[in-house]
């Protein structure tokens, strides 16, 4: 098994990237034609890998579980999309962009990723307004900015609440243009089952067809995988519910090595739960910290009023009002990164001062904002800026301006108007900046087989920065892998298509509907989502805001366990050779059921506390988490060994040159 | 609240499907209306039935997987929402809800509630694009100002979710609306302008191939559209066709 | 346009369609321009009729291109309906349409065909007789036998019944057909407020008109 080489150039920082495109091998248009790349995903990363590699003239499969490319997740991304523009002129630059995402990060990504990230980041505005994506534009015609939690300038573009569908559908369309030239062969309603080794090499894929159950072989000189993150683990997350790790733990069970699982975002805007029955959380854009004022009340009986519906928050005077953030980071307030902030409401509602009925929610209060609102629209509209209505409605419609399609979705949801009183909200699993470990070059270490958007582990560290996940999809996929893939592909211009009637593609299959057989014909007593809901419960509890040794260990026992129960007594109706969403669900939830194990596994591993992962016995006495440098520093990459308990630590150690390793304080 | 709930059930693609009527009880207002689904899918598989075959995902009304008619009317009762964002509490206790597939020639049924929708994707291969290579190569974002009201128009005409619920609720099952929203977002922005010609012909020919009706500008899709696409982007489509049509060069 | 695929297109048919809607409503204000000069003047009226009835321009020219449109109007309509019904084989059990869209804009096929019936009776009382009478019989030319003629059709209340009838369904095709036209010619725009109130005043007031005018007409009969 390969050693972990993260291949990173020579030379100094700013000049890698550059360096290194100059470097590689390159395939010459005539032998892109002889090659076929096949890539898992069309989201963010997928999608715009798809697009390029097939513009440059290579042969591209896409394969999406959805009905469409356009559905994927990415689709959901509210907030925005960062990129290193200083068109405010507020001292943005690559190097600050690249500082913040490491700082962000809690110092556990690789330097050289992060600053070529910061560097193409420009690069994915110009080419999404090229494609026509419809970015927010200022009276003057030119495009607008806003400011995101974790850093001092604003450099997020946006579209509205809706900038990750902006972008995946201009991700999509590029995608069509390819389509309609033949160069994509798109495959919709396509599980990949497995992917197929020869000789040590990624050669291709497995998949299900999800309409007919047919098995299909794939052949390829390349395979991407971009089928995001593994968040879903939880049961309850703002992922969409099909949003799985099967492929990303495929290629892991395969030889790719899984890279700091424990890693995972809880998002701190999100709707809280409302009952047992709840099949998904809806995140709210963290935009809207920057207008809305998070609280609790100081007093305990003032909580138990509101619980037992006798009082209402608008009642509670100014005074009696605990804005804990502003409170305990003076300096960034509201604004701080999602960990610290999803953290606090946790701590807030844990000492009993949460304020629905299942103490889990705080509020969000956008009444400041509007007055100031309305004030500054009376102002330049030269009206009485004292007329409190007339304040009232004009605030109004600047917050509807900006934020009225989350606004509308809260109402939808909850019932009650977000004008008039404030949203109430808590934390939810969101994103994973851990997955499959890759090189430079997004290579796994099974050569051939690439990773690339949330499914990799590379940019983000332990915690992810707002609007940092569509910048990195994008550069994966539009900017990065394509060069990168040409240096390994130069190898294979003689090699010829690769024929899918050779024993390896046997053998997968054999294995892939081996276990499909066994789900089918298992005849348990309890339907797949049964045991996604236990797990989601371990996983909460125990996996996730905060962490101990001894929850951990448990933790580990009881997935264990839970996934011994799941072959036994899980029962998936119908047959494999139709449209089954029930045997697709539970092929994935079996994967997760590992996962999880790795996950714990990872967790206890890392006794520090840093970014998203926060270990109760590493704080300080104000109860920040304390990261350890001299002992974690490093990526925790694990190899597979037939059990999750039996998977192999792999370090690679993160190397700073370029920044100087400080405690995160946002105070 | 106790429901009877009366589903359009159809084996596959090649199928004669059937109404079939099921009872749900203890559903509470707070849910949505595919929780609802969920829990009567569970209750379906413990008694060794089969769960009934319906689209969803992302479950936030943004990915536009999510179809049914529901009550006659594409998703349902609400206004502005997907079947996922549609919450129970627009129901009463011992309501009838019918709940149908989206109907369209174009939309063939996969499998009970669940139907095919490639057809709009087809459209967008025949021209829902710019031409821009994705190089990266391409001159600064701000070097060509747009108007704020015409990118403001592009956005709303870009939020099409693409759900199909505009064929689904027209009785022509006409895809004017999904095709007029698509081409007005590229002919109000500069870059788009360039192939606007090509664009709405191509793409117009696609869905006439794709076997849409035609539109009698009823409005109904704009009503019920989960994104309120306007009727505009209809009314701009035509004109852009026209002036496609009537140009002199051919 | 010079495709010559344009109108097997559906949006160069919807446009043919409203071309032709747009036609006919302009010819329907000077039809009611004429008719109620009946009402008030048979003088006014005979004049206006004998120039109708024998100008070369308005008998050759005209005519032929407003029976064209009427018929063009009539065929495209019906197979636009057919090819809209086959757009969908599999119809909902349950479908609420009142909820999202007017009664007019989905029953614009059922209003068509009752003018259409109604197309048959006018012609069946005016057209053919005037084309027997001009140029089949080759009577000699009677400036003033116009209002006698008319007035001798409004005796029976049936069919002044049946010509009430067809005009209120003439008015709830228009409510929809005139916004409709201007839609599908791509006109939505900032004018479409007012003009969408002009619409539905003039799909009132045409109509009335023609009520109005056969129902004087019949009492001046009786």
């Amino acid at each position: 098994m390969a050693t972990l080489d993260a291949k990173i150039p020579k030379g100094p920082l700013k000049d890698k990237w550059t360096n290194h495109k100059n470097n590689i091998n390159l395939v010459n248009p005539a032998n892109k034609r002889l090659i076929d790349v096949i890539v898992v995903g069309t989201g963010l990363a997928g999608g715009s890998a798809a697009a390029t590699l097939a513009e440059l003239g290579y042969n591209v499969k896409a394969f999406c579980f959805q009905d469409s490319p356009r559905r994927a997740h990415s689709i959901a991304a509210q907030g925005g999309i960062n990129a290193a523009k200083n068109y405010q002129g507020d001292g943005d630059s690559i190097y600050r962009l690249f500082y913040d995402t490491v700082k962000g990060g809690d110092y556990r990504s690789r330097e050289a990723n992060v600053y070529r990230l910061a560097e193409v980041s420009a690069n994915i505005i110009d080419q999404c307004v090229a494609q026509g994506v419809p970015f927010a534009r200022e009276y003057g015609g030119l495009l607008d900015n806003r400011s995101f939690g974790g850093v001092l300038v604003s450099r997020t573009f946006y579209a509205k609440g809706q900038t990750g569908q902006q972008l995946l559908l201009g991700a999509y369309s590029a995608m069509n243009r390819q389509i309609g030239r033949g160069k994509i062969k798109m495959y919709n309603r396509h599980e990949m089952m497995d992917v197929v080794k020869v000789d040590g090499k990624a050669r291709g894929i497995i998949a299900r067809n999800l309409v007919t159950g047919e098995i299909e072989r794939h052949g390829a000189h390349a395979v991407v995988i971009a089928s995001g993150g593994y968040g879903n683990i939880f049961f309850l997350s703002t992922n969409a519910m099909g949003s799985n790790a099967s492929a990303a733990w495929k290629i892991h069970k395969k030889g790719a090595y899984f890279a700091n699982p424990c890693f995972t975002q809880i998002h701190p805007t999100c709707i809280p739960v409302s009952g047992e029955l709840q099949a998904k959380l809806t995140l709210m854009s963290e935009s809207l910290r920057n207008d809305g004022r998070i609280w609790v009340p100081k007093k305990k009986e003032d909580v138990e009023a509101i619980r037992a519906g006798k009082l209402r928050p608008t009642q509670i005077k100014e005074e009696d009002r605990d804005y804990y953030l502003e409170r305990r980071y003076p300096a960034f307030g509201n604004l701080v990164p999602r960990d610290v902030a999803s953290r606090a409401a946790k701590e807030r509602c844990d000492a009993g001062y949460g304020v629905n009925q299942t103490g889990e929610a705080v509020y969000l209060d956008f009444s400041s904002a509007i007055t100031r609102y309305g004030k500054e629209a009376a102002h330049v509209k030269g009206l009485n800026e004292n007329d409190n209505a007339l304040v009232q409605k004009l605030g109004k419609e600047v917050v509807a301006n900006k934020y009225g399609n989350l606004f509308q979705m809260y109402e939808k949801i909850v019932d009650e108007n977000p004008y008039e009183t404030p949203m109430m909200i808590y934390p939810a699993v969101h994103y994973t900046m851990g997955g499959i470990w890759v090189d430079y070059n997004l290579m796994t270490t099974v050569p051939g087989l690439y990773a690339i958007g949330e499914a990799n582990f590379s940019d983000h560290g332990a915690n992810r920065l707002g609007a940092s996940a569509l910048m990195q999809g994008l550069a994966d996929g539009y900017f990065v892998l394509p060069y990168t893939i040409g240096d390994y592909l130069s190898n294979d211009i003689r090699t010829g298509a690769i024929p899918t009637d050779t024993k390896e593609f046997d053998e997968a299959e054999k294995e892939v509907v081996d276990r499909l057989e066994k789900l089918i014909n298992n005849e348990g007593t309890k339907p797949v989502d049964h045991f996604h809901k236990r797990l989601g419960k371990i996983m909460w509890n125990k996996c996730g805001m905060a962490r101990n040794e001894k929850d951990l260990k448990s933790a580990i026992e009881e997935i264990k366990a839970l996934r011994e129960e799941f072959w036994k007594d899980v029962r998936v109706p119908g047959t494999r050779n139709e449209f089954n969403e029930e045997l697709a669900k539970a092929g994935r939830v079996a994967d997760f059921l590992e996962l999880g194990e790795l996950f714990a596994k990872d967790a206890l591993e890392r006794t520090e506390s840093c970014g998203g992962h926060f270990r109760e016995e590493s704080q300080t006495e104000e109860g920040e988490a304390k990261r350890d440098d001299e002992n974690f520093k490093y990526v925790a990459a694990w190899e597979y060994k037939g059990e999750p308990s039996d998977a192999v630590l792999h370090k690679e150690d993160l190397v700073y040159e370029n920044i100087e390793l400080k405690t995160r304080s946002y105070k | 609240m106790n429901l009877t709930l009366k589903i359009w059930r159809q084996k596959d693609a090649n199928s004669k499907g059937k109404m079939v009527d099921y009872q749900i009880s203890d559903i509470s207002g707070d849910m949505s209306f595919l929780e609802m689904l969920d829990v009567l899918n569970n209750q379906l598989i413990e008694k060794g039935e089969e769960p009934i075959a319906f689209d969803h995902d992302c479950r936030e009304g943004i990915c536009g997987m999510c179809s049914l008619y529901i009550n006659g009317e594409a998703h349902g009762p609400d206004r502005g929402v997907t079947t996922c964002q549609l919450h129970m509490r627009k129901f009463k206790d011992g309501d009838t809800i019918y709940i149908e597939p989206f109907r369209a020639k174009a939309f063939p049924v996969v499998k009970d509630l669940a139907v095919d929708r490639s057809a709009f994707d087809r459209i967008q291969h025949a021209g829902g694009y710019v031409s821009v290579n994705t190089s990266g190569n391409t001159q600064d974002a701000n070097a060509i100002p747009v108007q704020k009201e015409n990118a403001d128009m592009a956005f709303d005409a870009a939020t099409c979710i693409g759900c199909g619920a505009c064929v689904a609720t027209c009785k022509n099952s006409s895809a004017m609306l999904f095709v007029g929203a698509k081409v007005s977002q590229y002919a109000l922005l500069p870059q788009g302008e360039v192939e606007a010609k090509e664009r709405v012909q191509n793409m117009v020919k696609q869905m006439d191939a794709e076997g849409f009706g035609n539109c009698s500008n009823t409005g109904a899709c704009e009503v019920e559209c989960p994104k309120g696409i306007s009727l505009e982007n209809i009314a701009r489509m035509n004109r852009e066709y026209l002036k496609a049509t009537t140009s002199t060069k051919d | 346009m010079s495709k010559s695929g344009t109108f097997k297109s559906s949006i160069g048919r919807k446009i043919a369609m409203a071309l032709s809607a747009l036609f006919l409503m302009i010819f329907l204000i000077q039809h009611l321009t004429i008719n109620i000069t009946a009402t008030f003047s048979p003088e006014t009226f005979n004049e206006l009729s004998h120039f109708m009835g024998t100008n070369p321009v308005v008998q050759f020219i005209a005519q032929p291109i407003l029976i064209f449109a009427v018929v063009f109007h009539f065929v495209m309509g019906f197979i636009l309906e057919a090819k809209n019904r086959q757009a969908r084989p599999i119809n909902y059990k349950k479908n609420n349409g009142a909820a999202n869209s007017s009664w007019m804009s989905r029953n614009m096929i059922y209003s068509g065909l009752v003018i259409l019936a109604f197309l048959v009776l006018h012609f069946i009382d005016f057209w053919l007789p005037e084309m027997n009478y001009k140029y089949i019989a080759m009577n000699p030319e009677d400036p003033t036998r116009y209002y006698e003629e008319l007035l001798h059709k409004f005796h029976s209340p049936i069919r002044v019944g049946a010509y009430v009838l067809a005009f209120v369904l003439l008015a709830l095709h228009l409510l929809h057909g005139f916004g409709s036209a201007f839609q599908s010619l791509g006109q939505n725009n900032k004018y479409i407020d007012g003009l969408k109130k002009f619409g539905v005043i003039y799909s009132i007031l045409i109509p009335l008109g023609f009520i109005v005018t056969a129902v004087v007409l019949y009492m001046n009969a009786q």
